[in-house]
């Protein structure tokens, strides 16, 4: 379920790496205020861990299908949710820098969709509210489930937000949720057994883990309700914002997608009031052109776009693919020629 | 892949990074530029853009030649992680059916292209991030990033990560083959099998944190990792980044390859 880049428009990359990027140096704010020097080794190795727990398969009972592990809800029980998210942060991006598991520009969409709502939404309003203090085996049993499947379905439903903002992919909305969510769902339930399994095990073997990082871990953890929703509707508040402005100038994907919706669904009422919002403020932003920095010889081929499909004039469609062929070609000779004269050098 | 799999090949990549071309001896601080400004320019295409992507190729077939990374290495590792791109971009041949060119009697449809542009984009941002390790080595780029502005806690913990994540997954590797080794069948790959793993494991890293931790303490660690390598920019880090940078925005900004075609066509 990572996010690639290919499918992610420019103005949703960044607004969600400026997301995460918020919501990580507030993450090293609070861990540095109150840091014990011995988390540091510790949630080094402990995405090492994650790293290669992922590694690991398993066969889902029943499917026989294989699944692994997200980790987000472990770090956060385990670490408190700064330093889970800090740890979650770091795993996803030697991910996208060893497997290019999505990407650089996506990387900030997989943070924000693995990392922020397990540690940050799910942990403190679900779990720790439930679990509290509590040891009881099958109160964690359940509240990691609901956990696991909570956090999952709100990084899902994001996955399909963003590619459906970005425009680059046909998939309906209705079709693409009815695809991602169920899924998720699964994986969710995998996710709640094996964290709740993790905790339970760990806690039964060796009870002085626990508390020795509970004890090492920053009392900056301690995160209030209020607070969290506070910073969530802030946030909410600017990426909506961020978003809209960007959506509206480029407005393909975004006005397609909402124009689908619309044709049905429970959804109705409200993606109206978002589309209409939406149309208004790109009514006010008319004047800004098309990436603002867009060459004038395009311009003819832009508002050509918005009555049909950029119609390409069969001219320059031609000249486009010889050309096309022919700096393929060429790029493929610089390569084959450098490889050669480095092999003679050699 | 299987475990053993997976775990040289993440090494490979890795070793990759070790040798010694023009590519390599860059500045790492340049090389992250370079590629951050090469996503960007390649993700700001629209939707149907096929054509103007082809010159962009130039990027990462220069980096792979110069630095002299094995091609066959990097498409196959664009290939293992290409499914979820492709699965999304399937949907558009089969939604967008609009037809936009007849081609020898067969009509393409506007799906297709944006389908094809979708690969293409794939194609080049996963072969630009693959190479930027490749090319950098994994702590290069934490160094960069960390002068860059990241915030240290971070890049600590980045660099840490990578340190032990060789040693995890050998250890990983070890209970692994035991298991195997035990059960014959589909035996032991169940759930139950796994969260049991999964929790020796958890136990044997915390207990190794522990030991690091008093290791570095020893050796004097107080809270942040400093590199003795001093870097600096170069007058070819510069060339480097101002040649990308002219080349991105010719690129992106002029029909060069229609222009290329054009003229092809005059010439024949």
């Amino acid at each position: 379920m990572h996010m690639a880049d290919a499918l992610l428009s420019p103005a949703v990359g960044m607004t969600l790496w400026a997301g995460t990027s918020a919501v990580g140096g507030y993450a090293s704010k609070k861990l540095k205020e109150r840091i014990d020097d011995r988390m540091i080794p510790l949630m080094g190795v402990l995405g090492a861990f994650i790293f290669a727990a992922q590694m690991i398969n398993f066969t889902i009972p029943g499917t026989g299908s294989s699944g692994h592990l997200g980790g987000g809800m472990i770090l956060a029980i385990l670490l408190g949710p700064h330093a889970a998210f800090l740890v979650m942060a770091s795993v996803l991006t030697v991910q996208a820098l060893f497997f290019a598991d999505g990407g650089l520009l996506a990387l900030g969409c997989n943070i924000w969709n693995l990392g922020v709502y397990p540690c940050y939404l799910v942990y403190p309003l679900i779990y720790k509210t439930w679990v509290g203090e509590s040891k009881n085996p099958g109160r964690i049993l359940v509240a990691s489930l609901v956990s696991g499947v909570t956090a999952l379905q709100l990084g899902a439903f994001s996955v399909v937000m963003e590619t459906l903002m970005s425009g680059k992919s046909e998939l309906s909305f209705s079709a693409f949720v009815l695809m991602m969510q169920p899924i998720h769902l699964a994986i969710g339930i995998v996710e709640g057994f094996v964290t709740a399994g993790v905790i339970n095990y760990v806690r039964s073997a060796r009870p002085e883990i626990l508390e020795s990082i509970a004890v090492a871990r920053p009392l900056g953890a301690e995160v209030s309700l209020k607070k969290v929703m506070m910073t969530f509707a802030v946030l909410v508040i600017i990426t909506g914002g961020a978003l809209s402005w960007f959506a509206s100038t480029h407005p393909d994907g975004l006005e397609w997608s909402i124009e689908k919706v619309t044709g049905k669904g429970e959804l109705r009422e409200a993606e109206r009031g978002i589309a209409r919002m939406l149309r208004r403020i790109q009514e006010k932003t008319a004047f800004l052109p098309d990436y603002g920095f867009k060459p004038e010889g395009n311009d003819s081929k832009k508002t050509e776009a918005a009555a049909a499909w950029p119609g390409i004039k069969a001219g320059t469609s031609v000249s486009g693919i010889v050309g096309a062929v022919v700096v393929l070609g060429m790029i493929v000779l610089i390569g084959i020629g450098v490889r050669s004269s480095r092999n003679r050098d050699a | 892949m299987t475990f053993d799999e997976k775990y040289f090949d993440i090494g490979r990549l890795d070793r990759l990074s070790y040798r010694d071309t023009f590519v390599h001896r860059l500045d790492p601080r340049a090389k992250v530029i370079a590629t951050m400004l090469f996503l960007f320019t390649v993700i700001s295409f629209p939707k149907y853009e096929v054509i103007a992507l082809a010159p962009f190729f130039l990027y990462p077939v220069l980096m792979m030649t110069i630095g002299e990374i094995p091609v066959r290495f990097m498409i196959r590792k664009i290939i293992v992680v290409s499914p979820f791109a492709v699965f999304i971009g399937i949907f558009n041949p089969l939604l967008d059916t609009r037809t936009v060119a007849v081609i020898f009697g067969v009509s393409l449809s506007a799906g297709w292209i944006s389908f094809l542009s979708i690969l293409m984009k794939f194609a080049l941002t996963i072969s630009a991030a693959l190479l930027l390790i490749a090319t950098t080595s994994f702590p290069g780029v934490c160094h960069a990033l960390r002068r860059l502005g990241l915030p240290a806690l971070f890049v600590s913990q980045l660099l840490f990560l990578y340190r032990y994540l060789f040693v995890l997954m050998e250890e990983a590797m070890r209970i692994i083959r035991a298991r195997e080794m035990r059960s014959f069948g589909s035996r032991g790959a169940g759930m139950k099998m796994f969260v049991r793993l999964l929790g020796i494991l958890f136990l044997r890293t915390v207990d190794r944190a522990e030991r690091i931790y008093y290791a570095m303490l020893s050796r004097g660690f107080q809270g942040d990792i400093p590199t003795l390598k001093r870097s600096h920019i170069a007058l070819s880090d510069l060339l480097f980044l101002s040649v990308v940078i002219t080349c991105l925005g010719v690129f992106r900004f002029f029909p060069l390859t229609e222009g290329i075609g054009r003229l092809a066509q005059e010439l024949f």
